[in-house]
């Protein structure tokens, strides 16, 4: 049971990441990077949590909450940065 | 989780799996989202599936394996920080996502932000027109009669 649900949920997260990763590298504007490696943070913190669920340990408890807690200030601060470059348009 | 586990050992694990399999599927979808999705506004999405949905499920199935009470409250804090700060990043991400022009108004079946920005445009665009005038209002006549007579005289000539 274990070992099925940890080799089950490794693939689909493997997956996942790899199509987020894709996403950043070819991404054809900064703000789909920028929405791809949120997402890629969602898969790291899911890996983290199954982690610890199947294990039964809670090492990474404090890792998870500081991760939901400023999560968001990268995407935020790229955000800013975007929105002051409104000359040149529609390269999406 | 438990080996061999009997009884109610052996439900709860098999809750937690269904939770964690139901809550790695959610960012597949992210990820298939992202990959097949045309613009930033569907993209954006698909990508809260996780960050919400997923992680809720994912933590849901950590409590239940835990067996602790006080592990509850803190599994809370992480959800409820997580659902207090990625609708920031989406509302930044979206508003700049609309103002660099990263959309297809084509594929939108309502944009009901146009007619704010339009008449936001219009009310700029008639502000500097009467600064223009109040400025230097003999130039500005002269501009406008002079493209008035070449206009004038450009079909009878």
């Amino acid at each position: 049971m274990k070992d099925i649900v940890l080799i089950v949920t490794a693939v689909i997260l493997s997956i996942a990441a790899a199509g987020a990763i894709y996403r950043i590298a070819v991404g054809p504007s900064l703000l789909d990077r920028v929405l791809a490696s949120d997402v890629l943070l969602a898969i790291l913190g899911a890996a983290l949590a199954i982690d610890m669920a199947v294990n039964r340990h809670l090492n990474n408890l404090v890792l998870l909450v500081a991760l939901t807690l400023i999560g968001f200030v990268g995407s935020v601060t790229v955000a800013r940065f975007v929105a002051d470059r409104r000359g040149q348009v529609n390269d999406s | 989780m438990t080996p061999n586990a009997t009884g109610a050992d052996a439900v709860i694990d098999a809750v937690t799996a269904v939770l964690l399999i139901v809550g790695a599927l959610m960012s597949l979808g992210a990820a298939i989202g992202l990959l097949r999705f045309p613009d930033l506004m569907s993209r954006m999405h698909a990508a809260t599936k996780p960050q919400v949905l997923g992680l809720f499920l994912v933590l849901a199935a950590m409590g239940l394996q835990m067996r602790e009470w006080w592990v509850w409250p803190i599994l809370a804090v992480a959800w409820i920080f997580q659902l207090l700060t990625v609708p920031v990043s989406a509302h930044m991400v979206g508003r700049a996502g609309y103002r660099t022009k990263h959309r297809h108004p084509e594929l939108l079946s309502a944009d009901e932000l146009e007619a704010v920005v339009l008449r936001a445009a219009g009310e700029r665009a008639a502000e500097k027109a009467q600064e223009a005038d109040s400025a230097m209002p003999r130039n500005g006549n002269g501009g406008r009669n002079g493209r008035n007579a070449g206009a004038d005289g450009g079909p009878s000539a």
